[in-house]
């Protein structure tokens, strides 16, 4: 099986990693990193204002981003492509790509996560922070962007990252509209292969394997690092291990 | 394409029985592999407890594999790869009896039974040592303290997040649909490609994932404060 494995990433590693450019359009591994990187950069300035909408006082701020964040964690991300892939294009006349439709999913979705990723940072700061800062004349928000942000966006970067891996993973169901990721690829080279199925779907699990785990990986060293920090000195105690992203949004369900 | 909005469309057909039985498999999908992943994943905690570098290893491995590789690949490796490793009569014995649920079962119930063995590790990792030296000293054996003591704990600290990952996998179970398990999400693509009515039809839908989904995590809610231990 391992030969097996290594023949199919010998035969197909052009088309696994960028498709059948610069023949056709760009595809595999490229497409999945290019989705998940803008998908992310895209959602970070909404996460934040949702956030910001999340925990601010005014009931009418609150109120929209509680509902977005509540419909995004309960709907599958299936049916928000479905829901994009029929939408968008009413809404601007026009038909849009695979790729586009799953740009924009990702980018509604990983919103949601987001925000509640950085409200439980919001949250997590000591109470003296907001006090001292409006005690010394900032209005909520100059305190917002000023103290509390810059901090909580500091500590919740490892909680970030563990939220690109969810990209990455979640990027995989471009495959349902046929979008030319990782995943695409991996299935046409089952399909032309037809019997080694196996070794096919565990060449593709090794791949995302390789490439998540390094980045969690990363993740924990650098939470471990905010926590010495954080805490003054070098040899100070290690922080938990970061779970999977959902678990941070998850603290804060009930 | 009409503008109004016709809910009366999905009462035709069969449209009503396709809907129907596609919440019930849905249901029972995430029954089964709930039940499986529970099981699983406190399996695994306990692995992992037990102080046995290679059991450890070997959890950790399982728990990173499934929490860094895409829930639809782990499918797609189940449903496809899995069956050809075993002998011909065994794949015909599983094509004759919807291997497609059996699998996703699997599948669903392997991914987030490493989510569920995190959640448990990490609440009986936030309960102090002292609190197991305590209740030997006072005279339990380890298995009663663990039971007594550690587990009543530990529990209500992972209740949030086991609450989330029982979401996490209700919602994961659209992804079945790939592989044609006639749940929810499929039933719900067949009736639209038939009926041409796309809104209506993703609006029930979205309605229904929504509203099971907020029901998990209210009755999640209930139970937390019914076991919530009192502080002064």
């Amino acid at each position: 099986m391992i030969t097996d494995i290594f023949h199919i990433v010998r035969d197909n590693w052009t088309l696994l990693l960028i498709g059948q450019y610069p023949n056709g359009p760009l595809g595999g591994l490229a497409i999945t990193l290019i989705l998940s990187v803008a998908g992310l950069a895209l959602a970070f300035p909404v996460s934040v204002l949702l956030a910001l909408g999340r925990v601010s006082p005014l009931p009418i701020l609150r109120a929209p981003a509680i509902a977005i964040i509540y419909t995004v964690r309960g709907v599958p991300l299936v049916m928000f492509i479905f829901w994009v892939y029929f939408f968008v294009p009413l809404l601007i006349g026009t038909t849009i790509s695979g790729f586009t439709t799953m740009l924009v999913t990702v980018v509604i979705y990983e919103a949601a996560y987001l925000a509640e990723v950085i409200r439980a940072g919001i949250e997590g700061l000591p109470k003296g922070q907001v006090e001292a800062s409006r005690a010394l004349g900032m209005s909520y928000l100059q305190t917002m962007f000023k103290i509390v942000l810059p901090q909580a966006l500091y500590n919740m970067l490892p909680a970030m990252i563990s939220q690109f891996v969810s990209t990455i993973k979640e990027t995989s169901l471009g495959y349902v509209i046929s979008v030319n990721e990782l995943t695409f690829a991996a299935n046409q080279i089952n399909s032309t292969l037809l019997t080694k199925p196996f070794p096919v779907f565990v060449m593709l699990a090794l791949i995302y394997f390789v490439l998540c785990s390094l980045l969690t990986q990363f993740a924990r060293w650098l939470e471990r690092r905010i926590a010495r920090r954080r805490s003054g000195g070098p040899r100070s105690t290690v922080a938990t291990v970061v779970p999977n992203s959902n678990t941070v949004a998850a603290t804060t369900a009930a | 394409m009409s503008t109004k909005l016709d809910f009366s469309v999905l009462l035709r057909e069969d449209y009503p029985r396709l809907i129907i039985e596609g919440v019930s498999t849905m249901l029972q999908l995430t029954g089964y592999a709930w039940i499986l992943a529970m099981a699983v994943g406190i399996l695994l905690a306990l692995l992992r407890m037990t102080r046995n570098r290679w059991a450890e290893r070997a959890v950790a491995l399982f728990v990173e594999y499934h929490q860094n590789v895409p829930m639809l690949v782990q499918i797609f490796l189940w449903y496809f790869g899995v069956p050809t490793l075993l002998p011909d009569s065994v794949q015909l014995w599983f094509n004759q009896r919807h291997s497609e649920f059996l699998f996703a079962i699997i599948a669903v119930g392997l991914c987030m039974s490493a989510y569920i063995s995190e959640s448990l590790r990490s609440g009986i990792r936030a309960i102090p040592g002292s609190q197991m030296e305590a209740a030997r000293a006072l005279g339990l054996s380890y298995l009663r303290a663990s039971r007594l003591v550690i587990l009543p704990q530990a529990l209500r600290i992972a209740l949030p997040t086991l609450v989330s990952h029982t979401v996490l996998l209700f919602k994961n179970t659209s992804l079945a649909m790939v592989i044609g398990v006639a749940e929810l999400t499929y039933a719900t693509r067949e009736i639209e490609s038939q009926s041409f009515h796309t809104i209506e039809t993703y609006l029930l839908t979205t309605v229904i994932y929504l509203g099971i989904s907020l029901l998990i995590m209210a009755g999640g809610a209930m139970l937390e404060n019914r076991y919530r231990i009192k502080t002064r």
